[in-house]
């Protein structure tokens, strides 16, 4: 997901809607229910207030999704409550209980066989309309396919790296990849591998130091990022 | 092709269109920027709506070049991997590539580093999948050199007379138009002429790209 993304120039709009996450993730710590629920009801509204604006308005979606981000933002700091405030902004890897790691394992599965399904097509769309028309590609329902998979997947991923960082998580790996791949294949199976491995190794660095995860996750992918910038072909 | 009107965004691209290409002719589209020619080759494909009747052959088959693809070089891609896009099989593949003049080695080779002529025949090749019987071409000749331009537009008379294609080819070139094209249309918004090459005379041409425009002057009110 993170290689369309970046190839679509949509490398901010994960960060973008991990903001548009905070509320929901507010309202569902405040009736006690799983942040990654409130997340993804609160992402679709954001994604259809960002659709219906851009039918009212010709604004470049870019301002759009910048309008509804931070209008999220301030109410999100409105609604979460004080102590969980930096747990919604940063994420708390130990709060997932061993269930929903299961179910968000599930979850991810599902989303991974879905753009696995449309990648080729998104591809195609992306280098030109036009081809991927005359070959009787639905652009449209493609696209909604592909935005919902991105607001599951900021859902689930906000638990981890908390709101302010699920962006990263999606770019850096997909960037490293695209530093290092000559061939699609690469590109998309290394942005994959790439994300497991740092996820892997922030967590190790988590149990040994005791810093937060999600900061950990995301500087470790940086790290990998930096180096493949040396070993850039 | 019978009275064909394009409205796009409520103006008006093109007007009144009608005309015939039989099969295994070259049509060349001609006409100044702005005068549709992108438009109806769109169109022709089915990817845009329009008014008025398109007919063809039964069961016909399109491929369509598309003008240039400036979003390509954002994705690192082999040329195998933008083949695979369209389902095709190896075998179908090495045949086609066969055809357009390249080494099998090209399939590994990375897009963003082909040269532009031989980027020009990987989409030549790529709207050969699946055997169409029309090739559609936006003007290919874009930014290819002389020599390169002469070329492709062998390749496309040894593809035409190798597949029996029909094809239609918007140009800005001439003497492709006067060498290659058993027929032409000129083409600004209206069709202001369908002939034979030979009878594109200095006058129509005048007209075409000079004269024509103040004839067509027309407002957005």
């Amino acid at each position: 997901m993170g290689s369309l993304m970046l190839t679509k120039r949509m490398a901010l709009v994960g960060d973008a809607l991990g903001h548009v996450a905070l509320p929901g993730m507010g309202l569902a710590l405040l009736f006690g229910l799983d942040v990654s629920f409130g997340a993804f009801l609160f992402l679709l509204l954001g994604i259809f207030l960002i659709w219906l604006f851009e039918i009212k308005t010709s604004l470049p979606m870019e301002a759009l999704v910048g309008v509804v981000f931070v209008a999220s933002l301030a109410i999100g700091f409105l609604i979460v409550p004080e102590p969980e405030l930096l747990e919604a902004l940063f994420g708390d890897i130990s709060k997932v209980s061993f269930e929903m790691a299961i179910v968000s394992i599930i979850f991810s599965i599902l989303i991974f066989l879905m753009i696995n399904r449309i990648y080729p097509k998104m591809i195609l769309a992306n280098i030109s309309d036009d081809l991927a028309k005359s070959e009787g590609i639905k652009i449209k329902k493609q696209n909604f396919i592909y935005l919902l998979s991105i607001a599951a997947i900021v859902a689930l991923g906000v638990k981890i790296v908390g709101s302010l960082l699920v962006g990263a998580l999606v770019i850096i790996p997909a960037a490293t990849a695209r530093n290092l791949s000559k061939n699609l294949k690469e590109y998309s199976l290394g942005s994959v591998v790439l994300g497991i491995l740092s996820c892997l190794f922030g967590s190790l660095l988590f149990k040994v130091t005791y810093l937060p995860a999600g900061p950990l996750i995301i500087l470790t992918s940086t790290f990998f990022f930096l180096i493949s910038l040396i070993l850039k072909r | 092709m019978e009275n064909l009107d394009v409205e796009l965004e409520g103006e008006r691209i093109l007007e009144n269109l009608s005309f015939e290409v039989k099969e295994g002719e070259v049509l060349t589209i001609l006409g100044p920027n702005g005068a549709g020619k992108t438009v109806l080759l769109k169109t022709l494909l089915g990817i845009l709506p329009y008014q008025g009747e398109i007919e063809w052959k039964k069961g016909v088959k399109i491929g369509y070049v598309p003008q240039r693809l400036p979003f390509i070089k954002d994705v690192p891609m082999s040329v195998k991997e933008f083949f695979d896009l369209k389902n095709v099989s190896g075998k179908e593949s090495e045949e086609i590539l066969g055809s357009i003049g390249l080494e099998k080695d090209i399939l590994e080779k990375k897009i963003g580093d082909l040269s532009s002529g031989q980027f020009q025949r990987i989409l030549v090749g790529w709207a050969l999948v699946g055997n169409p019987q029309v090739l559609l071409f936006d003007e290919p000749m874009t930014g290819i050199d002389i020599s390169g331009q002469e070329s492709v537009y062998n390749l496309l008379e040894k593809l035409r007379k190798e597949r029996n294609l029909t094809i239609l080819l918007v140009t800005h070139d001439l003497s492709i138009v006067y060498k290659f094209a058993t027929n032409c249309l000129c083409l600004n918004k209206k069709v202001l002429c369908y002939s034979v090459p030979k009878e594109l005379t200095t006058e129509r041409l005048s007209q075409l790209y000079g004269g024509g425009i103040k004839f067509y002057r027309h407002s957005h009110e």
